[in-house]
């Protein structure tokens, strides 16, 4: 294994233990995101077709990915554990990489209740459908650990990262829905996987801006 | 000359925390750093480290990152890690070579051992200020800044700690803020007071 790779593997290993230790993200999310699939079981009409409840998963999938970005940082602002990691001589973005790994762990640990549970109140998930999920997971995980890293050296971190994250996700809406409801899902799928790449080079490029001065 | 300073100042908004503040430290030498409260003691030695950028002036560091070891007012530990498991995970980032055995010497030394599997969010102010100091000195830095590094410390502690920096003085270069000057008076061969 590279260094670079250690590093990542050594810095999501440590969220992932802390995690284990502390259960307050991911039990949060889960929590979450099968009560709003509840609440929205009971908002929509009975007699409405499935493609609005399509758009209500996606709509449960971001903002339980958002409460748990939320807590992301967390570990690191307490005893400034960033500044330890800023200056050891590791390559900066192998923070944020680690940091996507574990926040994509607790998603999709999340999304293996959600999905089932959002088949059995709503209506089957087709291939496509489960691939958008995928490719979104990416996509929210590296955009949302650098403006939740952004966010967390901020006093306003609660109504900063919303701010800063909803209008990135809007694309991975629209190519998660579509790939769940369209006749032609792989060419949204094809939209969610140049979302991810373009925006993971472009996190993994600009995170050490945002934790140095 | 390991670090030079020219006229260096920082200010956050238009709040100043240092100005005009020169000064040269020799490589092996120990720079003393002492100002009351709010003088911009802890600014400076965050500037040296990197941690933050001058808003003017020139401030010449000549090590790197893996050269550097820091105590600040935090411990940058974390706090549902064990001791010795958030020195594995820095002598890994720090990439120390026999890093088992250069944690096991440290938390004897420092008399951490024994509480080596507890977590951080168990220990006291003063254990906890020991084991910052394991952390800025696992890999064996060609620099040390410690900014106050007497904070909770009892005096068992503190007498390790002049016991380190009497050693480190030796090898390394040294830069220091404290309030209790008297300590490491005798190792500093550069001294910056600020106002």
């Amino acid at each position: 294994m590279s260094t670079y790779a250690a590093d990542v593997a050594a810095l999501a290993r440590k969220d992932l233990r802390l995690e284990l230790r502390a259960r307050d993200t991911l039990p949060a999310m889960l929590l979450f995101v099968l009560a709003t699939l509840v609440v929205f079981h009971f908002a929509l009409p009975a007699g409405t077709g499935h493609e609005p409840a399509y758009g209500l998963l996606w709509v449960a999938l971001v903002f339980t990915a958002l409460l748990g970005l939320g807590r992301a940082w967390v570990p690191e602002r307490e005893n400034a554990a960033l500044d330890g990691l800023v200056l050891a001589p590791c390559d900066r973005s192998a923070i944020w990489l680690g940091k996507a790994l574990a926040t994509l762990t607790f998603l999709v640990a999340a999304e293996v209740v959600a999905l089932p549970a959002f088949a059995l109140f709503f209506a089957p998930l087709r291939g496509t459908a489960l691939a958008g999920v995928a490719l979104a997971d990416i996509g929210i995980c590296t955009v949302g650990s650098l403006v939740s890293a952004m966010a967390a050296s901020s006093r306003t971190r609660e109504l900063i990262l919303p701010l800063l994250f909803l209008p990135l996700a809007i694309p991975l809406i629209v190519g998660g829905v579509g790939s769940s409801v369209s006749p032609h899902g792989g060419k949204y799928l094809l939209f969610l996987a140049l979302y991810d790449g373009v925006f993971s080079i472009l996190s993994w490029a600009s995170f050490e801006y945002v934790v140095t001065e | 000359m390991l670090i030079r300073a020219r006229d260096v100042e920082k200010r956050y908004g238009r709040a100043w925390a240092l100005r005009a503040v020169s000064f040269e430290v020799d490589e092996g030498g120990c720079l003393l750093v002492t100002g009351p409260n709010g003088s911009g003691k802890t600014t400076l030695l965050r500037l040296v480290c990197g941690l933050a950028a001058p808003t003017g002036g020139v401030l010449e560091v000549g090590v790197d990152r893996a050269g550097l070891g820091f105590v600040g007012h935090e411990p940058l530990v974390y706090r549902d890690l064990t001791a010795l498991e958030n020195l594995e995970l820095y002598g890994r980032l720090y990439r120390v070579p026999e890093r088992r055995e250069r944690t096991g010497m440290l938390l004897e030394r420092f008399g951490l051992w024994d509480a080596r599997n507890q977590r951080v969010s168990g220990y006291s102010r003063g254990m906890t200020q020991r084991l910052a100091l394991c952390r800025a000195l696992l890999h064996d830095p060609q620099l040390v800044v410690l900014d106050e590094p007497y904070t909770a410390l009892d005096d068992e502690g503190a007498g390790v700690l002049d016991r380190e920096l009497e050693m480190l003085a030796e090898e390394r270069t040294l830069v220091v803020s404290t309030h209790d000057a008297g300590r490491i008076d005798a190792l500093a061969d550069t001294r910056l007071a600020l106002a």
